[in-house]
């Protein structure tokens, strides 16, 4: 008999609001799911279903949380030992909307410590796997999320994405990945990593679960002055073809590194564009080059100051034994953190550093400038931008630890759009050796919906099929 | 040979005066500010910094510093940013304070003879409490964190180095004080800490337009300890140099107690802040509606008031500054003209002297003095009525008792004397004093007062000094 895990989101809430499954059960079935996770997912599994408000439009369906976000009384950690055990006084704005529309949190999900790294194995808690061969990364930063989606674990996800973070998992795991454009959703509760660019979006089974989710995150805030909301509602994809859409094709991201497995999917995805009825344009975006460059010097500077809070006085792990107060702070920090949040917090306080800031952060703000402008110019032409999301199918665990610039250059498809502002979504387009591969479709700032339906259309021609993950 | 005449040096001073601004809510978050209650009841995450929140500009800070740009005349940016300034310490939960840096809220103004460079919002920082005898952290044995203050709005104001002396310095914080006080928008009190100052100081040598290398004294909470901070610093750099040693560049601290200069840490030892764009907060842009609403909320300045004063009713320069300075004295004089128009100048006078000394530290409506009493005793003296000396026994009878000064100088018999009659007082006076007349004539001028002295004896206080002294001349000396 079926539990109801087997469907999406969307479809376990119609048949809830039918009446032909109940919330209470369906919450205990992910809950057993979830806490015989194998994966190394989730780092915390609620006990029990949260009360779900009367008539909520998504029926009790429960939600996995990125560890990124705080959550009144459960322990968010942001996959940092420095956080070990830290329970929030109060819940990020992005989970209260969810929870108010009827998702409530199932449990908080592993990622790359503080959201830095390509591949969950930055984790402090030890890296997730990929469901579909556990001796691979699952992607990051919300590695976890889009584990826990792909396996089945739960039904939809949320998670972060700064540089690729929603989407590159969502890659690596065969599930859909959507990064808004940027105040969209409130960043309010999510322990900042970069601020200018992190940006909250939802890891789900299919296109029509990641519109959903959406529609309930998005939203002005009062505690957020980045955040705006979208300017109009979010709607449901029906769209089965591409008639009259211009996709472009910019050779900076679909040429050179990309493995032949990854372009075998790509290149059968462009021809599904022709064929549902998108014409293709090549077009340039020339500065997508410094991309990772910019990115690797923005998001560290910011980080060095974000991260600065965790002094040991107040919250989260303190240093035992310290004789001063320079003594507290550096064992503390020593301690808590791994390495690869010390790599960047160093990379980004040197680029601050008088005498430096304006040869790092000063070049790259003006990168960051030239490259919105680029996709102002390209989006003049063309309706989306067509990409792969990875380079690269799942790698082996450990396979990349050791050489952390030649993780950082593994974002190159993804990194431009956030130092743009501007949404993209990640589909699974097929298997290149019995993984995933995902496409990356990315418009101009606000075009959500017109990203959702072209997904959605892509994603009805292609029929991906990712049972083979689900435990 | 003789020693060349040693060189004279010129103090070249700067201010940097942190105001808090007394809003409703902290700037950052909703948390009210905060006096005096329990440690850390008036925090909530975002100004403790905890994981994930965000700070939102609070629009009445906003409000309150375009009005103080507005009354140092300062140019207001149409966009101004805010910036994160990094450092590490046990009260700034965050690891970096949210301050302006290269785009204040306003820009270049001035204040009386003091030029203003900028003046800028930010938070302020928690409170650390030290354990142990000094109360200072060098020697605690431990130190506990106070949030209730931390995130309380500031405007910091800084000065161009305009000021030439420590008299001047203080002179110039209270023209800022009253003027802010005016404004409304801080409780400015120094004791307290709403009202903190900093001073950049050097020297150099007379004449020179080169600025020397400067030391910061922090935190001198006074007008008094100001001045001494900043005289004893100018009185330690000037022996340095006539030494022959040079000034070195860094932070000091001024002890009011024993009057020592320490160092809290050298240029070498100065924090590189990484100041970058604080990317959760957008420009302060301030809107037409925004800067109508600031200009119509100001009310006149000290400056102005006192120019006015000047201006439409003749009064001395000190006397209008001190009636600009203390509103409560400038409303009450402008209250007791406006009852019958006339000797401006004598009810500033008036108001100034007699009533002031008698006021100490009360208001005039205090007292049971009315604005136009006080008009009306003036115009008695100016018309001859009533003499000064007896003037200042009735003002203490209204300043005590109230009422109406021509009753009372009826009641007291206290009205002039006189015409014949103090013609006739005097000739008396002259004739018990014949050594004096003697004296006067001898040409010691001096020996009137004891003739005057007489005179004024016999007539209780009520005859007027000028006219008993003509009365007296004109006898000895007929033209």
């Amino acid at each position: 008999m079926s539990d109801g895990t087997e469907l999406t989101g969307a479809q376990a809430a119609e048949q809830i609001e039918a009446g032909e499954l109940s919330a209470p059960e369906l919450f205990a079935a992910y809950r057993q799911r979830a806490a015989g996770d194998e994966l190394n997912a989730f780092l915390w599994v609620a006990d029990q279903a949260p009360a779900v408000p009367a008539g909520a439009p998504l029926g009790g369906v429960p939600l996995a949380v990125k560890d990124l976000f705080c959550a009144e009384g459960v322990p968010s950690q942001a996959g940092s030992r420095i956080l070990e055990g830290y329970r929030p006084p109060y819940t990020a704005t992005a989970v209260q909307r969810l929870a108010a529309a009827g998702a409530p949190m199932l449990g908080k999900t592993n990622m790359d410590e503080f959201a830095m790294g390509s591949s969950n194995e930055s984790s402090g808690f030890g890296p997730a796997l990929n469901p579909w061969d556990r001796s691979r990364v699952p992607g990051g930063s919300s590695g976890g999320s889009a584990a826990a989606v792909a396996a089945g674990l739960a039904p939809w996800a949320i998670g972060t994405d700064t540089g690729g973070s929603v989407r590159q998992p969502a890659s690596l795991c065969g599930v859909v990945g959507l990064r808004p454009t940027y105040g969209a959703v409130s960043r309010y509760g999510m322990i900042a990593f970069a601020s200018s660019l992190d940006q909250a979006g939802p890891l789900t089974r299919d296109v029509t679960d990641a519109a959903l989710l959406l529609s309930h995150m998005a939203g002005a805030d009062p505690c957020d002055s980045t955040c705006t909301g979208l300017p109009e509602e979010v709607v449901l994809p029906r769209a089965e073809r591409l008639d009259g859409l211009t996709v472009g094709v910019p050779p900076q991201l679909t040429g050179e590194g990309i493995e032949p497995g990854v372009r075998e999917v790509f290149e059968a995805t462009l021809k599904r564009i022709e064929a549902l009825g998108g014409s293709l344009e090549e077009i340039e975006l020339p500065h997508s080059e410094q991309a990772i460059a910019a990115y690797y010097v923005i998001a560290p500077a910011e980080a060095s100051a974000n991260l600065a809070r965790f002094d040991g006085v107040r919250y989260g792990r303190r240093a035992g034994d310290v004789q001063d107060l320079l003594s507290l702070y550096e064992e503390t920090r020593e301690q808590g953190f791994g390495d690869e949040v010390k790599r960047r917090i160093m990379i980004g306080t040197y680029a601050l550093s008088s005498g430096y800031y304006d040869a790092y952060y000063g070049s790259a703000q003006r990168v960051r400038t030239k490259i919105a402008e680029d996709f102002r110019a390209a989006y003049e032409k063309v309706d989306l931008i067509v990409t792969p999301t990875s380079p690269t199918v799942a790698f082996p665990l450990g396979e990349k630890t050791g050489d952390p610039l030649a993780m950082y250059l593994l974002d190159f498809c993804t990194v431009p759009m956030p130092l743009a502002g501007i949404p993209a979504i990640s589909i699974p387009g097929g298997l290149s050796e019995g993984l995933p591969v995902g496409i990356q479709l990315a418009g101009p700032a606000f075009s959500e919906n017109m990203i959702l339906d072209a997904a959605y259309a892509l994603e009805q021609a292609i029929g991906f099929d990712g049972s083979a993950a689900r435990v | 040979m003789s020693d060349p005449p040693p060189t004279a040096y010129e103090p070249v001073i700067g201010l940097e005066i942190h105001v808090q601004l007394a809003t409703k809510t902290k700037m950052f978050c909703s948390c009210a500010l905060s006096f005096g209650e329990e440690p850390n009841t008036r925090t909530c995450p975002v100004c403790l910094g905890l994981p994930g929140t965000l700070p939102v500009v609070n629009a009445e800070a906003v409000h309150y510093a375009l009005m103080v740009g507005m009354a140092l005349g300062c140019e207001l940016a149409p966009r101004s940013v805010f910036h994160r300034k990094n450092y590490f310490y046990p009260d700034l939960p965050k690891g970096y304070q949210v301050s302006q840096y290269d785009v204040p809220i306003c820009g270049p103004g001035r204040l009386g003879d003091i030029r203003v460079h900028r003046a800028h919002l930010e938070e302020d920082a928690a409170k650390l409490v030290h354990a142990g005898e000094s109360g200072r952290i060098h020697s605690a044995e431990a130190s506990v964190v106070d949030f209730n203050r931390g995130g309380t709005p500031l405007v910091e104001i800084v000065t161009e180095p305009d000021v030439r002396s420590a008299a001047q310095a203080s002179e110039w914080l209270r023209l800022l004080r009253v003027t802010l006080r005016q404004l409304g928008v801080s409780d400015v009190n120094m004791e307290e800490g709403s009202l903190r100052c900093d001073a950049n100081v050097s020297i150099r040598p007379q004449g020179s337009s080169e600025l020397g290398v400067k030391t910061e004294l922090k935190n001198m909470n006074s007008f008094r300890f100001l001045e001494r901070g900043v005289d004893a610093e100018i009185a330690r750099q000037t022996m340095i140099v006539r030494d022959g040693g040079q000034v070195t560049q860094e932070t000091l601290h001024f002890d009011p107690r024993t009057g020592a200069i320490s160092s809290l840490r050298s240029k070498e030892e100065a924090h590189d802040y990484r100041y970058f764009p604080e990317p959760d907060l957008v420009a302060i842009a301030p809107t037409r509606e925004m800067l109508d609403r600031a200009r119509a909320a100001l009310p006149e300045l000290p400056a102005d008031r006192a120019a006015r004063l000047e201006s439409d009713h003749g009064l001395h320069a000190d006397a209008a500054r001190l009636l600009a300075f203390r509103p409560e004295l400038g409303d009450f004089l402008e209250a007791a003209i406006a009852t019958n128009g006339s000797y401006p100048v004598g009810v500033g006078n008036w108001v100034t002297g007699e009533l002031l000394s008698r006021l100490g530290d009360r208001d005039p409506d205090q007292t049971a003095l009315e604005p136009g009493a006080l008009a009306r005793l003036v115009a008695m003296v100016e018309e001859g009525e009533v003499a000064g000396s007896a003037a200042k026994e009735v003002l203490g009878v209204l300043v005590e008792e109230g009422g109406d000064p021509a009753a009372i100088v009826q009641d007291r018999g206290l009205a002039k004397a006189g015409g014949d009659e103090l013609g006739t007082i005097v000739d008396q006076a002259m004739a018990d004093n014949a050594d004096a007349v003697q004296k006067i004539r001898g040409g010691n001028h001096k020996a009137i007062g004891a003739i005057v002295g007489a005179v004024m004896k016999a007539t209780k206080g009520t005859a007027d000094g000028g006219e008993v002294q003509r009365l007296v001349r004109e006898r000895i000396e007929p033209r």
